[in-house]
């Protein structure tokens, strides 16, 4: 067993921990691995090359650039934001867990894509929930920060804790493809529907956990408050 | 049959396009980084196809691009969002002028996806046959993200090139984190190409009593979330993961559920993919895509889940697995 390709790993550890830039990292990360692992270079430039062309479907989301660019230049993002003052009863909570559990649920249904950070949560989902968590009073530079990522973790949340539910999946695909190649044969419906009690409990616990953080906005409102008087 | 080949081709003209404005504005460095961005795009099934017939140079000539978009991604910067502050007062004039018919085309984005992506997959034969049936959601994005290209011009009255440089502003405020995800799946591959994963396996085999069952568990779980968040992904982790403690030590000494073992593995895994900054599509390119000066707000807002959740599916492990 060689060991020396771990090497690679202790390069993607140290080069975050010390906050170099992750691309670089990730690159440098890569050549030690291989040649720790003593591929030739030629076989390694190869090596990355394929593999950098067989993941571009990762960059899709670039598509959807000029469209939310175009709006945002129009007023998208304020629109939205004035849209949702409108409504006084949407609370922060009741806008981020109807969008958790309609994520869920279309992720399950194979519709990962549909949404995500640059198609929704950028445009729609971060200036919407902005909008619901002044509805009492306006937000500080740190708590919209706060809320923005919740509303990305939201997002994360939804899309990972469903889309394992869905049979042709590619997570299902690989678990029945990998017991299939040790003589297990597993029908793809066994795999995903044991992921329904995780996907619940994802639900479950996010829910509450934005409930709180609701509970916490309004409470360090309420100190401010006592504070000024 | 419609394939992902033109959905890719425009991916990569709009990338040599922007290239083409930054060379044009001297943000030279950023028009070089695009440039070679769009090849993978423009010349990617060529590229593959050469390899496959045994002629290696394209692919070790895009390896040499994927070290220089590393090298450039360390040098060069972001664009500034220059203007921002400056038009604030005409987006929010267009906010009220056009109203409620701006989120249309947004919305037409995950609509025209799923209405295709339904079609695509339980349309009628003839329908379904004009997609490839893998990948007809991606397909979809980018056939819906056509259309409501189309729709957003004509709602806000500016040109094709305005929103295609719009486009472009949005994509040089990315810089380097759009590249990212790409670059962290190619180390996947490096690392499963020259073994990592097995020297991992080994390891952790030398490590726990095998005899024991939670210890074989917590070694399986644990593990999971580690290799994923040195990965950056669950897929990676998983196979692993699997070879060296799940088969041989989980299922078939201790016998546990081959199903629920592989299900709920996968998704202890994805744990840590909400804990990783090597996960950069989900964790990294939100941030700046929000414009947070924190690079790890994201991971924050979700570790508490992640690791209420993580306690959740050991204890679900335990209890269904056995």
């Amino acid at each position: 067993m060689n060991y020396w390709p771990l090497l690679g790993v202790a390069v993607v550890v140290l080069g975050l921990a010390l906050r170099r830039n992750p691309a670089l990292v990730v690159v440098v990360a890569g050549l030690v691995s291989g040649i720790a692992a003593g591929k030739p270079l030629g076989e390694l430039l190869d090596l990355l090359g394929t593999a950098f062309v067989n993941n571009r479907t990762l960059l899709l989301f670039v598509l959807t650039l000029p469209v939310i660019g175009l709006l945002e230049r129009h007023g998208l993002r304020e629109r939205a934001r004035g849209w949702i003052a409108g409504f006084r009863s949407l609370t922060l909570p009741r806008l981020l867990v109807a969008y958790l559990g309609l994520r869920q649920l279309l992720s399950m249904f194979g519709l990962i894509d549909l949404a995500g950070h640059a198609q929704t949560v950028r445009p729609l989902l971060a200036p919407m929930s902005e909008a619901a968590a002044a509805q009492e009073e306006p937000l500080d530079e740190p708590t919209r920060n706060r809320v923005r990522a919740l509303a990305a973790a939201t997002d994360n949340i939804g899309r990972f804790f469903g889309e394992d539910v869905f049979l042709a999946f590619g997570a299902v695909l690989l678990i029945q493809g990998f017991y299939a190649g040790h003589g297990i044969a597993l029908e793809p419906m066994a795999i995903a529907l044991w992921a329904l009690p995780t996907a619940i409990a994802a639900f479950t616990i996010h829910a509450i956990r934005i409930a709180w953080f609701q509970r916490g906005l309004r409470r360090g409102s309420e100190r401010r408050r006592d504070a000024d008087a | 049959m419609l394939t992902l080949e033109p959905v890719y081709l425009l991916l990569g003209a709009f990338l040599l396009f922007g290239a083409v404005l930054d060379y044009r504005s001297r943000r030279r460095a950023m028009a070089v980084f695009w440039a070679i961005l769009s090849l993978p795009f423009l010349a990617g099934d060529a590229i593959l196809a050469a390899a496959r017939e045994g002629s290696h140079w394209p692919a070790q000539a895009m390896g040499i691009g994927v070290i220089a978009l590393g090298v450039m991604a360390a040098l060069g910067g972001r664009r500034p969002s220059d203007d921002e502050a400056a038009l604030e007062h005409t987006r929010r004039a267009d906010a009220v002028r056009l109203g409620n018919r701006l989120f249309a085309p947004a919305l037409l984005i995950p609509l025209v996806t799923l209405l295709v992506a339904l079609a695509a997959q339980y349309g009628p034969p003839p329908v379904r046959a004009l997609f490839e049936a893998k990948q007809s959601t991606l397909i979809a994005l980018g056939i819906a993200s056509v259309v409501a290209f189309a729709v957003a011009v004509r709602v806000t009255g500016a040109g094709v090139g305005a929103g295609l440089q719009e486009g472009n502003r949005l994509l040089d405020a990315l810089g380097w984190a759009a590249l990212l995800p790409m670059l962290l799946a190619t180390l996947g591959s490096v690392f499963a190409a020259t073994g990592v994963g097995d020297a991992i396996a080994s390891l952790v085999a030398m490590v726990i009593p095998t005899d024991s069952r939670i210890a074989c568990l917590l070694a399986f779980a644990l593990g999971m979330v580690l290799f994923t968040a040195i990965m950056g992904n669950a897929f990676a982790a998983f196979p692993v993961l699997m070879a060296g403690i799940g088969l041989p030590l989980l299922v078939q000494r201790h016998g546990a559920h081959p199903a629920v073992l592989g299900s709920i593995g996968m998704l202890t895994g994805y744990c840590g993919t909400l804990l990783t900054p090597m996960a950069a599509n989900f964790n990294i390119v939100p941030v700046v895509l929000l414009e947070l000066p924190d690079q790890y707000a994201v991971i924050r807002a979700q570790l508490p889940t992640a690791l209420v959740l993580l306690a959740v599916n050991i204890a679900l492990l335990w209890l269904l697995a056995f």
